[in-house]
């Protein structure tokens, strides 16, 4: 066990998938010598060399075009997206070939491919370095979408995103790639998809959350707890396809449910997991649930932490959903 | 047509067309392919037969009996000659009008009569339009309606096997209208970059449904874009069969060499509509059709084999009906063998079948059938 950060353990991640299975290959922009613009690729080629660590030329829907290529000859290509606002290139790729390959050929093709992006607001990065598309993904049948928010779930995630044999978007939230810190395994592990995870027990409502805004939710439910009202914290981990029974159990308990998401309000997950959970326990809500997201509105800059649904709004509607 | 050698950046005229079949049945040394009369005899057989089914499949569509189809009317030579100069190693990534092709490389008649009826018996069952069949025992990759992205597929594999190795090329059939895709830039620019031993043939039919090449691009000819990718690119008689053969099996030498891609035009014309779904009368004069009808493809090669003795008009005969009946036996078990079953609606999305679809699919199954029928 060592402390690591998000960077080192998604990191330590690549190190042991390109160590395990000589399939693995990672390309992407600035990926090689520089080891990624986040440094999550640093020193990887210098142990795999130049054509399992690509510097590629600066195309989306090339790297992932190509990926998928290479994918069906049998390599199994982990993608690094720069910024995912800058997937959208690669977005025809990615809904119209990668997530319909087997499905189109009948199963005699598959396409597995790792598509790392990094994701979310909160670093001064304006409308292109902080926007969080989870909701395009989710809805593409064929894709599933991950999300850590700790440096052990990172690591154990992402070797199970690799060893998935289903095409896997893996969204990696910048605002705590160091800021999140923890316990990390040196070996290989595996944390296994489709489980979501309850971080923080409570009896009075139930917080759905995922990557950077966990640590708001948390912040928030600690707020709570001094008011007399206690949360349970619920980090997704997988967003599709979701660990609907941890869900499900949660808030047949609670009879309660706040969604908590960066992105734009309108279409955003939280709107299909609140239908998810009314169709399948509306006699158990005590309230209506309540979304706390990102505005419909561009990603902003100067006012980035009035955009992002931070502790402070979180807060208010844990204690109206709780009391009402 | 004028002979020209293979141009590179910078080398040649530059709008030399190579072309191997002269009009009184004779080769050009310059570029002969030096295919025995066997392989042309196989190749010719083949081209017959594309053009039979093209037309039967046609007709199935018009009787309502299959839903699409999508011909390679006057692109045989274009199709099958590059199909022809490639390896059972490699790959060939398809646009959608390449049936032909796949077949000459063994995708079983059956397997293909299964997919224009999408029934159960369809390897991609039934889950996609007619034309867009999979066989990977060929090395025929997966078919989609989206234009130009298979480009970047081919690179990927051809990338794959630089990585690992391995003997193995690519060649990707795409049209004119393609070379405006963004992905055509990309294959053509990564491939360049890695090197990679990649074939792009372009099959430029001068339409791209209705527009014609004219708008696509203001460059003279496809092949010139290749300049701007630091690869050769080489234009070809699309319409002569023994050229086709040559610059492909050129193009994939060079590949193999480590030398990396190149760029093929193809020149031919599409002598129907663009599919079923298409009537190009409404956007050209027959005069342009009736230019081109001189130049078919399979008659040269036809003419080429009488020349030499090697072709009769007994051994026609037997052919095409040879074919028509192998269609008919295909077609009669294609259309009496049923649907795909509705739960296979839901497999293949994933590998296992996740809760929400297990859900979906007990839904469907436990639910009203549509008043309409299928197909």
């Amino acid at each position: 066990m060592s402390v690591s950060n998000m960077v080192q353990a998604i990191n330590d991640a690549l190190r042991i998938a390109m160590r395990s299975d000589q399939r693995v290959v990672v390309l992407g922009e600035d990926v090689g010598k520089v080891g990624g613009v986040f440094r999550v690729t640093a020193g990887l080629q210098e142990e795999f060399g130049e054509e399992r660590v690509i510097d590629t030329p600066l195309s989306e829907n090339g790297i992932v075009g190509g990926a998928i290529g290479m994918a069906l000859y049998g390599i199994l290509p982990v993608v690094e997206i720069q910024f995912a606002d800058f997937i959208w290139p690669a977005y025809d790729q990615i809904v119209n070939e990668l997530a319909k390959y087997r499905y189109r050929s009948g199963g005699e093709y598959s396409a597995k491919i790792v598509i790392r992006t990094p994701v979310g607001g909160g670093i001064r990065g304006g409308h292109y370095h902080s926007q969080h598309p989870e909701a395009a993904f989710i809805g593409v049948p064929g894709l599933k979408v991950v999300i850590p928010s700790n440096p052990y779930d990172a690591k154990g995630l992402l070797l199970a995103s690799i060893r998935d044999p289903d095409p896997v978007i893996f969204l990696e939230p910048k605002r705590i790639y160091r800021a999140a810190k923890g316990e990390v395994p040196e070996g290989d592990y595996l944390v296994p998809l489709e489980s979501a995870n309850v971080v923080r027990p409570g009896r009075h409502v139930t917080v759905l959350a995922y990557g950077a805004m966990l640590y708001e939710a948390l912040d928030a439910a600690n707020k709570a707890s001094e008011k007399g009202v206690d949360a349970e914290i619920i980090d997704l981990r997988t967003l599709w396809p979701l660990d609907i029974n941890t869900v499900l159990e949660s808030v047949k308990r609670t009879g309660r449910l706040v969604v908590v998401h960066e992105a734009p309000r309108t279409n955003g997950f939280g709107a299909e997991l609140v239908t998810l959970i009314t169709e399948r326990c509306f006699f158990n809500l005590e309230a209506p649930p309540v979304r706390v997201t990102g505005f419909d509105t561009p990603f902003p800059y100067t006012l980035e932490m009035e955009y992002l649904p931070l502790s402070h709004r979180i807060l208010p509607a844990i204690l109206s959903v709780a009391r009402s | 047509m004028s002979s020209a050698q293979s141009r590179r950046p910078g080398e040649g005229p530059p709008d030399a067309v190579v072309s191997v079949l002269r009009d009184d049945g004779t080769l050009d040394p310059a570029h002969d392919p030096g295919l025995s009369d066997e392989d042309v005899r196989t190749l010719y057989r083949a081209l017959v037969q594309t053009r039979q089914l093209d037309e039967r499949f046609v007709q199935l569509q018009r009787q309502g009996r299959i839903g699409f189809h999508v011909g390679s009317l006057g692109e045989e030579a274009a199709i099958l000659g590059s199909a022809w100069a490639m390896r059972k190693n490699d790959w060939l990534f398809p646009c959608y009008r390449e049936f032909g092709a796949a077949l000459m490389r063994g995708l079983p008649l059956q397997t293909l009569c299964d997919n224009m009826f999408g029934n159960a018996n369809d390897t991609v069952k039934g889950r996609q339009m007619p034309c867009h069949y999979t066989c990977r025992a060929v090395g025929w990759a997966s078919i989609s309606s989206p234009v130009g992205t298979q480009i970047t597929h081919a690179v990927g594999t051809a990338w794959a096997a630089k990585i690992r190795r391995e003997d193995s090329a690519s060649l990707v059939y795409f049209g004119d209208g393609a070379t405006s895709s963004s992905d055509f830039h990309s294959g053509l620019n990564f491939a360049g970059v890695f090197r990679l031993p990649v074939v792009f043939l372009c099959r430029n039919n001068g339409w791209a449904i209705s527009v014609p090449v004219e708008r696509q691009s203001a460059t003279r000819t496809f092949a010139e874009k290749a300049v701007a990718y630091g690869i050769p690119g080489v234009r070809v008689d699309g319409n002569d069969l023994f050229a086709v053969v040559s610059v492909t099996q050129k193009a994939l030498e060079r590949g193999i060499r480590g030398e990396g891609p190149t760029l093929i035009e193809a020149i031919t014309y599409r002598m129907g509509g663009h599919s079923t779904s298409d009537d190009p009368n409404r956007y050209r004069e027959t005069e342009a059709v009736e230019a081109w009808a001189g130049r078919d493809p399979i008659e040269r090669v036809r003419r080429y084999l009488e020349t030499r003795g090697a072709w009769s008009d007994a051994e026609q005969a037997r052919l095409t009906a040879d074919i028509d009946q192998r269609f008919r036996d295909a077609v009669a078990i294609a259309e009496k063998t049923p649907l795909p079953a509705l739960e296979t609606m839901f497999e293949d999305v994933y590998a296992k079948v996740p809760w929400h679809l297990a859900e979906q699919r007990a839904e469907l199954v436990a639910g009203p059938r549509p008043g309409v029928s299928h197909g």
